[in-house]
């Protein structure tokens, strides 16, 4: 009987031939991502109550991102101490407000197909586009991992989602996402997201990573897309040489799947997740006139070189309504670096958006941003639970990158293909 | 020991649970905030041995731990619920806090009095006199759970040599 992909990773990092489903293995770790915000200030005295230090320090990726740039005294503090924990325990990679973590990761060719990887961020799991098997875990369990190098899982069973055909311009990777948080719900513990079908093998990588980050939405382990040229070429990008056996990495052809479910993606229109939940989601249509203070790009999942092309592509020859404020938070140095040199950030900037420092930023009301009482806001980002973003009386509308540029062109919720059609 | 039940409906997410504007604070101004969005008052009234009792999905969303030690913070007896987030679940009982499986979860009212017994697996509603029984935590990991949690677990390891 095959294998999915996450079953022969699980098998690898686990040492066991024939783990049932729902079985707790142990797993070895292979990388483990810490952040400012769930990392040292939460580990190091924990580690200092247990009088260790780490377990690898090579293996470990350390990233300053949910309290950057220091705002205030505290989180200038959390910084610091984040920055001494690097240099004492030798933390070689280390990287301080260079972009959001799950960047990082994928930036500088850190996955590779086949790994197990624990993250101390529920959107670690973005980084399952790599093949890799990488999910999100508390500071509580980071510390464990910090000190020992394994980690216990459940053993998944995957549900295989295809996607097939081409979108209509304007939808992309991430409507599928609001789409799957309705279908699916967010409820789906114990299994993984194997993503499938030639619309996602036609996406890039940082489209692939939005499937995966959001599986963290639908409640999952985590997501994966089996590994192709695209996954081996974005490697050899960031200066990595895959491994030779790496597309051994992938599901048998007679694999066992909990469910397999397919869809259409030239049926897709864009969708819009309304206040509070990803869950509650619909066709951009049925939320067509809703008005907003404030159109957001940011986030791992919402500001990468991608999206800031879609929100560029939108504004090119157009401009934010008066009265309502576009803001942009590029996930990463080096996606701020690239859109300065291609001409995004003068597209956006000249269109009348603020610029905003690379970091997690507003998303989770840690950074530039937040939102006053009753405001509404339409965001790039991956979550819109009350009081997320600022004020609990506050409304986060979620949605692509380009329906939230053409919403910050109009003032309100408008579908985006509409406005790529017409000439400015 | 018995206390009163808090009732919650579905998906009660983290950031409710641990609100990010808070992130900066101490776990004890942090608890002071937990769920203040759904209910201002629990915060301010819960007891500890107070029961949670609430809907599908409890604790979907983020990793921080923050909302689960809220809870232990205000030494809640148990949390009963019929699914939780993954990292809350997680992070629950690696802090010790009974997190307990509970399909009946509608039949709980607001202040009823309620015992919970996490390692028998036994729930008492004796506003309602009614008894259930629940899954008890996986066999796994009760190595972890007899010890308290992670991080006395880890203690012992280490003290063992088992971790080197």
């Amino acid at each position: 009987m095959g294998l999915t992909i996450t079953e022969k990773i699980v098998r690898n990092a686990s040492g066991r031939s024939d783990p049932r489903h729902g079985e707790i293995v142990t797993c070895r770790v292979d990388l483990a991502l810490l952040l400012d915000s769930g990392g040292p200030r939460r580990i190091w005295p924990r580690l200092k109550e247990l009088d260790v230090g780490v377990w690898d320090p090579d293996r470990i990726v350390l990233c300053t991102d949910h309290f950057v740039p220091a705002v205030d005294t505290a989180s200038a503090a959390i910084l610091k101490l984040t920055r001494d924990f690097a240099t004492e325990f030798g933390i070689n990679k280390f990287f301080d407000m260079q972009g959001i973590g799950h960047l990082m990761l994928a930036e500088q060719g850190f996955l590779h197909p086949g790994m197990f990887v624990c993250g101390g961020d529920s959107h670690s799991t973005h980084g399952g586009a790599f093949g890799c098997y990488i999910s999100g875990f508390g500071a509580i369990e980071m510390t464990g991992v910090t000190v020992t190098g394994e980690i216990w899982i459940p053993v998944p069973e995957t549900v295989r989602i295809n996607w097939e055909g081409e979108f209509q311009h304007g939808v992309v990777a991430k409507d599928i996402m609001l789409k799957l948080c309705r279908e699916l719900g967010m409820n789906n513990g114990g299994v993984v997201m194997e993503y499938g079908g030639s619309t996602v093998r036609a996406m890039g990588m940082q489209e692939r990573a939005v499937l995966c980050n959001m599986a963290a939405e639908l409640g999952a382990e985590t997501g994966i897309v089996e590994p192709d040229d695209v996954t081996l070429q974005a490697l050899r990008d960031a200066g990595q040489q895959p491994a030779a056996n790496a597309r051994e990495w992938c599901s048998d052809a007679d694999a066992v799947y909990k469910t397999r479910l397919d869809f259409s993606s030239a049926e897709l229109e864009p969708q819009i997740a309304a206040p509070h939940s990803p869950s509650n989601s619909g066709p951009v249509g049925d939320y067509r006139g809703t008005k907003i203070n404030q159109a957001y790009v940011g986030s791992c999942v919402g500001a990468k070189l991608s999206d800031l092309h879609m929100v560029a592509e939108v504004l090119r020859g157009r401009k934010v309504k008066p009265g309502t404020r576009l803001m942009v938070a590029p996930a990463s140095a080096r996606v701020m670096t690239a859109a300065a040199v291609d001409g995004t950030l003068a597209a956006i900037t000249q269109a009348g958006a603020i610029i905003l420092p690379t970091g997690c930023g507003a998303c989770a009301a840690l950074g530039a941003g937040i939102l006053a009482e009753d405001e509404v806001c339409v965001s790039t980002t991956n979550r819109n639970f009350k009081g997320r973003m600022g004020a609990n009386s506050a409304s986060v509308y979620l949605a692509s990158p380009y329906s939230v540029a053409a919403a910050a062109v109009a003032g309100e919720l408008v579908d985006p293909r509409e406005m790529l059609s017409a000439v400015p | 020991m018995s206390g009163k039940a808090w009732v919650f409906g579905e998906a009660v997410n983290t950031d409710v649970m641990a609100p990010g504007l808070y992130f900066k604070s101490s776990m004890e101004e942090m608890a002071t905030h937990c769920m203040e969005a759904l209910d201002p008052a629990f915060a301010k009234r819960v007891q500890p041995g107070d029961v949670v009792v609430a809907g599908e999905s409890f604790g979907v969303g983020s990793a921080r731990e923050q909302a689960a030690l809220a809870f232990k913070h205000h030494q809640v007896a148990a949390i009963l619920a019929p699914s939780f987030g993954r990292i809350f679940y997680r992070n629950a009982l690696n802090f010790g806090v009974p997190v307990l499986r509970f399909p009946a979860y509608a039949e709980v009212q607001a202040g009823d009095e309620l015992s919970v017994d996490p390692i028998s697996g036994s729930v008492i509603n004796h506003t309602q006199n009614k008894h259930y029984s629940v899954d008890p935590i996986p066999d796994y990991l009760m190595d972890m759970i007899n010890a308290g949690g992670l991080m006395p677990w880890l203690k012992q390891r280490l003290a063992a040599g088992e971790i080197v």
